[in-house]
């Protein structure tokens, strides 16, 4: 177990290093200069120069790899090239935002989508597994920003019209200020994230129950006279939501990075909202910062998914 | 009398002719065939294949380019887009632009991308599966590996990143959603391999002496084609709702070029007024991705050897619907 953790631990830092490696050097490789469109248009060579001292772009590439990667082991990631706020701050200040969109979907999403996915696999071929189909492949069709912009349009442009009242079109209100603002920014935001994933999620838990119920002990559970309920979701759901658990891991982890369509759709001021902001600005301190923190969390997810599979599974032994 | 005469003479004449030998392929076209679903899907995306082929055509049945803006009553005195009339038939953009034309151009791009981009990723992710799969060891671990490693990065994240740096274009479109979709189908092309190769006609074929890349060739890859076709053809969808995210952050196709992804986005400031902005690209880009994916559903289905009971089924149901 402990072996088990150290050697992902080790592996997910490989990763996260392979990463900053490959996000850097984009960076230098590509035709462009940060210091210049800092420094603004009118800017003599001198100030340029300057400019580039000061945000050390002057030096080395490695030397400034070599800054990045010490500061990063102290938990520094510098300062932002365009606004000069530390890195660590900028995100700290985003990811309340992402993390409240990301966890109130996935709550709409695992519940709908796993109940939608057990009843049609309780009655497979039935009119509510048609109708389910339906409904998932919809939702697998469905580009993001388009779900967006149609719930904006019914629920905000024309409630408004009709004088309903119902949601603002975009923006956010913290959770400490106003539970029920909060609530009403998010609402629309979560349904869009949840809806594709809720597709997902339900064909998952169909595939997987229906494979499930074909095993033995599943039968056996019957014959023993338990309920049907008590068969489909003690014994049943229980060994088939190894891959839902797989699935919700990554999928949270992606989107603790940044909701990067939903929150440009609804202009909400999370990471993704940051990430498009610090590309159209160049400003790399703060795209590597994103980039390596949405990987962190994926990296974690990752682990984190496979412990629940022993808790879930007691075939499964972490080696 | 030889074997088949014999047969002949024996035929019971209400018994069908003969057991006929069917290759894998028509067994499953002709199971493809009878997915009503599917065929349906399949003519839908004939159809955005061949209003994309024809594109000049209605262009020009329409009367307006893809980029030409009606300076004349392409839009309202009030600058807004103008709905569908008989000038305009689906309605004009904010810059005075025919929607139908730039949408039905939109569908080159969509269709270009997707495929490509699928073409790109199935190639790649099938050869790094197939040699990691078959050789094991180092060079397995190290391609796996690797393979975890572009699936753990925040792809659409990392998409724009690249794509801000280098400059949006076709191209870089096309080589970003390959290079975030190879991997996918490289770990399930790898399980494939890791089992097949343990199979006693691999076996056969090393112990006649035949050489590794041979056996990958002309062994393995056939009892792969069908995982590839099904994710091949689920991952077209996928090619093309990146490329109109893509297009939709203003990272992917450049104006004036029109894509889907870039109609949508300029419909942003306009759309709560002129709702065929959005509604036209949108329901295009639906209606392709939705047909793509019902058609990977039933190619799946198709080749699922366990699906055959269905089939069974379902062509008994219409046998007997036809009889009553």
């Amino acid at each position: 177990m402990t072996r088990f953790l150290l050697r992902r631990v080790l592996f997910g830092v490989l990763v996260l290093w392979l990463i900053s490696v490959a996000t850097f050097v984009l960076f230098f490789v590509a035709p462009h200069d940060p210091a210049r469109a800092i420094a603004g248009r009118l800017a003599t060579p001198e100030t340029v120069a300057l400019v580039r001292h000061r945000l050390g772009l002057d030096e080395p590439v490695l030397v400034q790899y070599w800054h990045f990667l010490t500061g990063l082991v102290h938990g520094d990631l510098g300062y932002s090239f365009y606004s000069s706020a530390s890195v660590d701050s900028l995100l700290v200040s985003r990811l309340p935002v992402t993390i409240s969109l990301t966890l109130g979907a996935a709550v709409i999403w695992v519940v709908s989508g796993v109940l939608i996915g057990v009843l049609s696999a309780s009655r497979p071929r039935s009119p509510v597994d048609r109708s389910a189909t339906v409904f998932v492949l919809t939702g697998l069709s469905m580009p993001t920003f388009l779900l967006g912009l149609l719930l904006i349009y019914f629920f905000f442009f024309r409630a408004h019209l009709n004088g309903f009242d119902w949601f603002p079109a975009g923006g956010y209100v913290p959770f400490t200020q106003s539970p029920y603002g909060w609530f009403q920014h998010l609402l629309l935001p979560w349904i869009t994230l949840a809806l594709v994933s809720a597709a997902v999620y339900s064909r998952l838990t169909r595939g997987s129950l229906l494979e499930t119920l074909g095993e033995d002990y599943i039968r056996t559970a019957r014959s023993k006279g338990l309920s049907e309920r008590r068969v489909l979701f003690r014994h049943g759901l229980r060994s088939a939501l190894t891959p839902v658990v797989t699935q919700f891991g990554i999928d949270v982890g992606t989107l603790l990075g940044g909701a990067i369509v939903t929150e440009t759709v609804f202009g909400l001021p999370g990471l993704g909202q940051l990430a498009v902001q610090s590309v159209t600005n160049q400003d790399l301190p703060v795209i590597i910062g994103i980039v390596l923190m949405a990987a962190a969390f994926i990296v974690l997810a990752n682990i984190v998914v496979d412990l629940a599979y022993a808790v879930l599974d007691p075939r499964v032994r972490l080696a | 009398m030889t074997l088949t005469d014999l047969q002949e003479v024996a035929r019971d004449p209400d018994v069908p002719a003969a057991i006929e030998g069917r290759s894998t392929l028509a067994l499953v076209w002709s199971r493809l065939r009878s997915d009503r679903v599917a065929m349906a899907s399949a003519f839908v995306i004939l159809a955005i294949i061949a209003v994309a082929v024809a594109a000049p055509l209605i262009a020009h049945a329409a009367g307006w380019g893809p980029t030409d803006q009606d300076r004349v009553a392409g839009v309202t005195p009030q600058g807004l887009p103008v709905g569908p009339s008989a000038r305009h038939w689906l309605g004009t953009d904010n810059l005075g632009r025919d929607i139908l034309v730039r949408t039905v151009y939109g569908a080159r791009i969509s269709l270009i991308v997707g495929v490509a981009a699928t073409a790109i990723a199935t190639f790649f992710g099938m050869v790094a599966g197939l040699v990691s799969g078959y050789y094991g060891g180092a060079v397995d671990t190290l391609l796996a590996r690797f393979m975890d490693v572009v699936l753990s990065f925040p792809f659409l994240l990392f998409a724009i990143a690249l794509v801000s740096i280098v400059g949006p274009s076709l191209k870089i479109s096309v080589i970003v959603i390959a290079f975030f979709s190879w991997a996918g189908i490289g770990r399930v092309i790898r399980g494939q391999t890791l089992s097949l190769r343990e199979k006693e006609f691999v076996e056969a074929a090393r112990s006649l002496g035949a050489s590794d890349l041979r056996i990958m060739v002309v062994d393995v890859l056939p009892n792969l084609v069908a995982p590839l076709l099904v994710l091949g053809t689920l991952l077209v969808p996928t090619a093309i709702v990146f490329e109109a995210t893509l297009s939709f952050l203003g990272l992917g196709v450049v104006p004036p070029t029109a894509s889907w992804g870039n109609m949508i986005s300029d419909a942003l400031p306009f759309y709560s007024v002129a709702w065929w902005f959005v509604a036209v690209p949108g329901a295009a880009l639906l209606t392709i991705t939705l047909a793509f994916n019902l058609l990977g559903d039933g190619v799946r289905d198709a080749l699922d050897p366990g699906a055959e009971r269905v089939f069974a089924s379902r062509r008994r149901r219409r046998a007997h619907q036809d009889t009553t």
